[in-house]
């Protein structure tokens, strides 16, 4: 298993430096002079000159991949071009954020789509089941900004209230950041659930189906017994995968979460910077982001030699 | 042919999908014709306005009226799913039949570019694209395919893997015939039924991913009539006048739903095993 994981994660490295020459050499081959559209207009041929020599832009660009790719290496992702402020502190502060929000709505997909797919599994073709089915897939239809902007809309003409703005951390106020965090968490939730509670279902009637559990019926075990020992832990690894695979959705879904309630997020901050044209800023995190989901998929991975044991990574 | 429309006729949930995007097709073609104004015509004296008799669906924040943008909004969606999900597929599939058929260094070379493709979330690809490119109808277009291209291309390529290994195709190879000829009239026709399933899919995904993008400013720009763009900009809005959000959004649903519901019934219909 040891093994496996340090093969694993060398394999990644190609992959991460792959992610990070697209990122890079994309943000170059933007038209336009990149100090100028930071400066604007209206910028002396001395200021550009100036801003060209502090983030290296005068150099080949092997040269500035190099010096960058290098100081990601030590863990200096540079300065943002538009603030100077350094770029990792700010990504990691912005990260706690993004990762609550996720894990939240991650946890809140969970609670809605697995007992719902098992029970559409154990009701099969009954008219709950169809229900069941109508709702996960309008789940999965319905935009995640769609819904964000209905539920708004909803709150503040039936509750005249409106989600809290900005961003308290967990420890210095649970109540606030629940309050803050918890509607955005449903709104990502929800688009999630719809997906896993589609596969729950449809695993879990794989599973049903197979000999071993007309066996462990036979043996007169309740059907309590049947769904949750037997068919559930063996239905997990197709439900995994999707997890897993959400995941990324998750993460690309708070870029636009993050925007509609006003979350100090790592989204925001991607959207921002793409918005300024802040390219430092932009390949920083958007190299962190893929870093992120590439280690997700792995712990899924990972997690599936547990749920299945008669998987065995060599 | 004739077995793929009968089992769909009896697929009630399959049909209703079908008709769903039949009817949204039908409001991107006709659109001049079934729309009652220009998508852009402003009634100034009718700013905001419920919906009435003379504007179905009211009008917004420039009275414009909500029904003939959405109806041209249709067709800006239609286009967008077409043309982003024919660069992925195609690029998908030409890349997947390459890899897939000669393997060794060449799939090696494909499939790790493809990995890092994969390694970014999909919405934060497609915006970092835009962000190159520029917004606009076009550039999302190409954003949008060039997202989808590592799923068409491992679909493809999984599925010509396993194609391969079947007998007619050693035969093939063992009679000389150009492996041109053999991936373009022995595998490709084989390989057909999960790629029409992910194009399906994918058609609901781009028209999602456009209207993601142009609700965050980097897509379809003002005043093109693009569902995510009447979202957006009816937020500012949308506690005096909720018609402006609900109409654009019930329209994103509704096709989406549709592709699904349809997506759902194809992959059933398409599957061997479930014959």
């Amino acid at each position: 298993m040891f093994t496996y994981i340090v093969r694993r994660l060398l394999m990644l490295i190609p992959v991460l430096f792959g992610v990070s020459i697209f990122i890079f050499f994309v943000m170059r081959v933007v038209p336009g002079d990149v100090a100028q559209t930071i400066l604007g207009t209206d910028a002396t041929p001395a200021a550009l000159a100036q801003l060209r020599e502090n983030f290296g832009l005068n150099l080949p660009l092997y040269q500035q991949y190099l010096n960058w790719i290098g100081g990601v290496l030590t863990g200096d992702f540079g300065e943002s071009m538009r603030t100077g402020k350094a770029i990792l502190p700010d990504i990691l502060t912005r990260f706690k954020l993004t990762f609550e929000l996720t894990l939240i709505a991650a946890v809140i997909s969970w609670i809605i789509s697995i007992p719902l797919g098992i029970i559409a599994a154990t009701k099969r073709n009954s008219k709950t089941d169809f229900g069941l089915r109508i709702v996960s897939l309008l789940g999965v239809s319905v935009p995640n900004f769609a819904l964000a902007t209905v539920i708004i809309l909803v709150l503040s003409l039936y509750f005249s209230y409106s989600p809290p703005v900005g961003y308290v951390g967990f420890f210095e106020n649970p109540i606030k950041n629940l309050e803050i965090i918890i509607i955005p968490a449903i709104v990502l939730g929800t688009s999630m659930a719809g997906a896993v509670m589609r596969m729950t279902r449809s695993s879990i009637l794989e599973i049903l189906r197979q000999d071993f559990i007309r066996t462990i019926r036979a043996k007169g075990a309740k059907e309590k017994v049947v769904i949750f020992q037997h068919a559930l832990k063996n239905a997990m690894i197709p439900i995994l995968t999707i997890i897993g695979l959400q995941i990324g959705t998750l993460l690309g879904g708070t870029v636009i979460i993050e925007q509609i309630f006003s979350l100090p997020g790592l989204g925001q901050l991607v959207l921002t910077a793409i918005t300024q044209r802040d390219f430092m800023v932009v390949q920083g995190s958007v190299l962190f982001i893929a870093f992120i989901f590439v280690m997700i998929n792995l712990l899924v991975d990972l997690l599936y030699s547990y749920l299945d044991p008669r998987i065995s990574y060599k | 042919m004739k077995s793929f429309f009968k089992r769909l006729k009896n697929d009630k949930v399959g049909l209703v999908g079908c008709i769903g995007i039949l009817l949204v097709v039908i409001l991107g073609i006709l659109a001049p014709s079934i729309a009652p104004y220009k998508p852009e015509q402003m009634f100034t004296e009718h700013i905001m306005e419920g919906p009435s008799g003379k504007f179905i669906f009211g009008t917004d924040e420039f009275g414009r009226d909500i029904f003939s943008r959405i109806v041209y909004g249709a067709k800006v969606s239609l286009q967008v799913g077409v043309i982003a999900v024919g660069i992925g597929s195609i690029g998908g599939l030409v890349f997947g039949l390459i890899a897939g058929y000669f393997q060794g260094v060449v799939d090696q070379v494909i499939m790790r570019v493809m990995d890092v493709l994969f390694a970014f979330p999909d919405i934060l690809l497609a915006l970092t694209i835009v962000a190159v490119l520029g917004p606009s109808l076009t550039n999302t277009m190409i954003a949008i395919g060039i997202v989808f291209m590592p799923v068409f291309t491992r679909i493809v390529r999984g599925s010509v893997i396993s194609v391969k290994e079947n007998e007619y195709i050693t035969n093939a190879v063992a009679i000389g015939v150009s492996p041109f000829a053999i991936i373009f009239r022995h595998i490709t026709p084989n390989i057909m039924a999960p790629f029409i399933v992910q194009i399906t899919l994918g058609l609901s995904g781009a028209i999602l991913t456009e209207a993601a993008l142009s609700f965050l400013g980097l897509g379809v720009q003002p005043p093109n009539p693009s569902w995510g763009v009447m979202l957006n900009a009816s937020r500012t809005y949308m506690e005096f006048a909720p018609w402006t959000i609900l109409f654009p959004a019930g329209a994103i649903v509704f096709t989406i739903f549709c592709f699904n519901l349809f997506g759902d019934s194809l992959r059933d219909i398409l599957d061997p095993q479930l014959k």
